[in-house]
């Protein structure tokens, strides 16, 4: 009985966001109580039960559990499959979403019409992504996805936002034609769009079907790494970033690990047996298209002339570093590589959430005039003669989460952000954990791990600076009106990401079983077919 | 057959790309929309090219699958058309808008110099 319910729960991260959306929109807008309360009572829910699920997930393994639709048998019908690493980024993209509803209840509700409704269906894309089995299905639920975040980008309107939307759309639009193209040609050489069904049938395909299936691959890349940012793809993602409204930045730092979470199922599932080469072909651009990534990133840090730019420029930055840890392909790195993803995502958030409040009263000119006088040295100012120099308890608290968030962005100890680095740079010394023997990095490794130094040393000397223009100028004209429900949302991120700090050695342990499964293909292909693949051999 | 289907869905792709890389927003749609009728041809051609089949089987008679068209292709160009066209739609209110607030055509919301 209770297992055919914990079976069936793993449809609702869908379902429930998807009903709660469409009852909202019959709600009147100026109820906004009454539509909060049951936009945050569904995503509570949906953060529930994704930490139900990954005690299921971590029961089963190295099973997947597998919800047939409709109970039609597998390779025919779509299925969801819940494995390890979808139950992370389902909880994962749960808690960001509830802190940013809350926090929307603040004012931001106010700006424009159905935000709550959005938020829901954009909760349906980005959980139905992470269940699905399917391809076609995964471009579905990447377009409730997106249509969704097209919408929520330009909440609050004005011409920036609308202006950077365009951009985003028409983007998104060829990224999406990429897919279908790519899903088309999967199915025109193999015959199938389930994922476990391609994966056992690629080795057997013919050579030159299997070419198709791989041209379909790169087209199916291509969009994927759109979604990501990866450079030359992502110069939509400053000018995106910083257009959107603060809740919405911080749902939409939600999509690009979307993008993650898909490059790593797929590129395991299909290609971890691949014999053409293709598998070291796809690394080696990741590796290198993560470290451009990255570099463009750590340039834009520091050119930012505002906290927005700098959050976006930032997201390109831990992008970079999480498809180079991806290009370099190893089980140990992949697992840190996901813990970098739930530390940073959390931190980049809590950042998305906390620009607003802090930049608050203060006239962007002036940021723009510090940075210019920093440049031509003439940052002598008028002295102040400070006596009694006192700091209002808002300031006081806004600077202590700025303070954290720039902890966990540079990575500097105690947080998640360095535990998550230093662990990187281990894991490439003693691959087979420090006990055994350490072996000398190759060339691409000490690429790496330079540029992970110099990207963190680069956020240092930025959010330094920002922090010294926004916190130790006088406070005379600026002392920001912060609402409580804007600090509760911002330290919840924190605190999830002192909790994975705190608890980093089980979370480790998981992710680490976590990686070891998913470089199986075969637990994932026979839990979705069953005894088919057997019977079709 | 082969060679025109081919050669009208590269004339589509070719001529949408070069649209799409129009400064005009009007030209960015209609671009985009061409190169949506290229995917969903291609989407419908990798079901393999059949003259007089039906999708659907026919029970009465004895089933020989190969004289009957593939019906998944079918169905995924008529979920990709739906989606299309509700994303281009979309896209083209934010047009509409970008214009109204902007009061240029241009996609970067204003003239070039």
């Amino acid at each position: 009985m209770i297992a055919a319910f914990l079976h069936h729960i793993m449809v609702l991260p869908v379902i429930l966001p998807l009903i709660t959306g469409a009852l909202l929109l019959f709600i009147r807008e100026h109820s906004r109580r009454l539509k909060s309360a049951l936009a945050l009572v569904s995503t509570g829910f949906v953060a529930l039960i994704a930490a139900i699920l990954i005690y299921r997930a971590q029961n089963l393994a190295p099973q997947a559990d597998v919800y047939n639709l409709g109970n039609w048998p597998a390779p025919f019908a779509i299925v969801f499959v819940l494995d390890r690493l979808s139950a992370v980024f389902l909880l994962m993209a749960a808690l960001i979403a509830f802190c940013a509803l809350i926090y929307v209840t603040a004012h931001w509700d106010r700006l424009g019409a159905h935000f709550y409704s959005l938020s829901q269906f954009f909760l349906v894309g980005i959980n139905g992504v992470f269940l699905t089995g399917d391809i076609f299905n995964l471009f579905v639920f990447f377009e409730v996805m997106l249509a969704a975040s097209y919408a929520l980008l330009m909440h609050g309107s004005g011409l920036a936002r609308v202006r950077a939307g365009a951009h985003y759309v028409v983007i998104n639009l060829v990224a999406s034609s990429c897919f279908l193209l790519g899903a088309a040609c999967i199915y025109g050489g193999s015959g199938t769009l389930n994922m476990a069904d391609l994966a056992s049938r690629l080795a057997l395909l013919p050579e030159d079907t299997v070419l198709i299936c791989q041209i379909g691959m790169g087209f199916l890349g291509i969009a994927f790494l759109i979604k990501v940012g990866m450079w030359p793809l992502g110069f939509w993602v400053p000018a995106t970033y910083s257009a959107a409204a603060a809740p919405v930045g911080a749902l939409l730092s939600i999509t690009g690990k979307v993008g993650f979470y898909v490059i790593l199922r797929l590129s395991l599932l299909l290609l971890e047996n691949d014999a053409t080469g293709l598998h070291a072909a796809i690394c080696q651009i990741l590796f290198y298209g993560g470290l451009i990534t990255l570099i463009v990133g750590f340039t834009g840090i520091l050119a930012s002339q505002n906290l927005s730019r700098l959050a976006a420029n930032s997201v390109l930055a831990s992008t970079g570093i999480v498809l180079a840890a991806m290009g370099l392909d190893h089980p140990a790195l992949t697992a840190i590589t996901v813990y970098y993803i739930l530390s940073s995502t959390f931190a980049l958030a809590a950042f998305f959430l906390l620009i607003e409040p802090v930049e608050r009263n203060q006239d962007i000119a002036a940021d723009v005039l510090a940075v210019t006088m920093e440049v031509y040295g003439e940052d002598e100012e008028e002295e102040e003669d400070e006596i009694g120099f006192y700091i209002p308890a808002t300031v006081a608290i806004l600077g202590a989460c700025f303070t954290l968030c720039a902890i966990l962005l540079i990575g500097m100890p105690p947080l998640s952000g360095f535990i998550a680095k230093f662990m990187m740079i281990t894991g490439l010394f003693w691959p087979q954990g420090p006990a055994r023997a350490y072996i000398l990095p190759n060339m691409q490794s000490w690429l790496f791990i330079i540029f992970l130094a110099l990207a963190g040393f680069a956020q240092l000397i930025a959010m330094t600076r920002s922090g010294i223009r926004l916190f130790w100028t006088s406070l005379e004209t600026y002392v920001p009106k912060v609402q409580i429900s804007e600090i509760i949302p911002i330290a919840a991120l924190l605190a999830f990401c002192f909790t994975i700090s705190l608890a980093a050695e089980p979370v480790m342990r998981y992710l680490d079983s976590m990686a070891a499964e998913i470089y199986v293909p075969a637990n994932y292909i026979h839990s979705v077919l069953g005894g088919a693949v057997e019977k079709g051999e | 057959m082969e060679i025109i289907l081919s050669s009208g869905i590269g004339i589509f792709a070719a001529s949408g790309l070069w649209l799409m890389l129009r400064p005009r927003t009007f030209q960015v749609i209609m671009g985009l929309s061409l190169l949506s009728y290229a995917v969903n041809l291609f989407i419908f051609v990798t079901g393999r090219l059949k003259l007089d089949a039906a999708p659907i089987l026919d029970t009465s008679k004895a089933i020989d699958p190969a004289t009957y068209a593939d019906p998944v292709p079918q169905s995924l160009v008529l979920t990709a058309i739906v989606i299309g066209f509700a994303t281009t739609a979309l896209f083209l209110v934010i047009l509409l808008a970008l214009r109204g607030l902007s009061g240029s055509d241009h996609v970067n919301g204003r003239e070039p110099y």
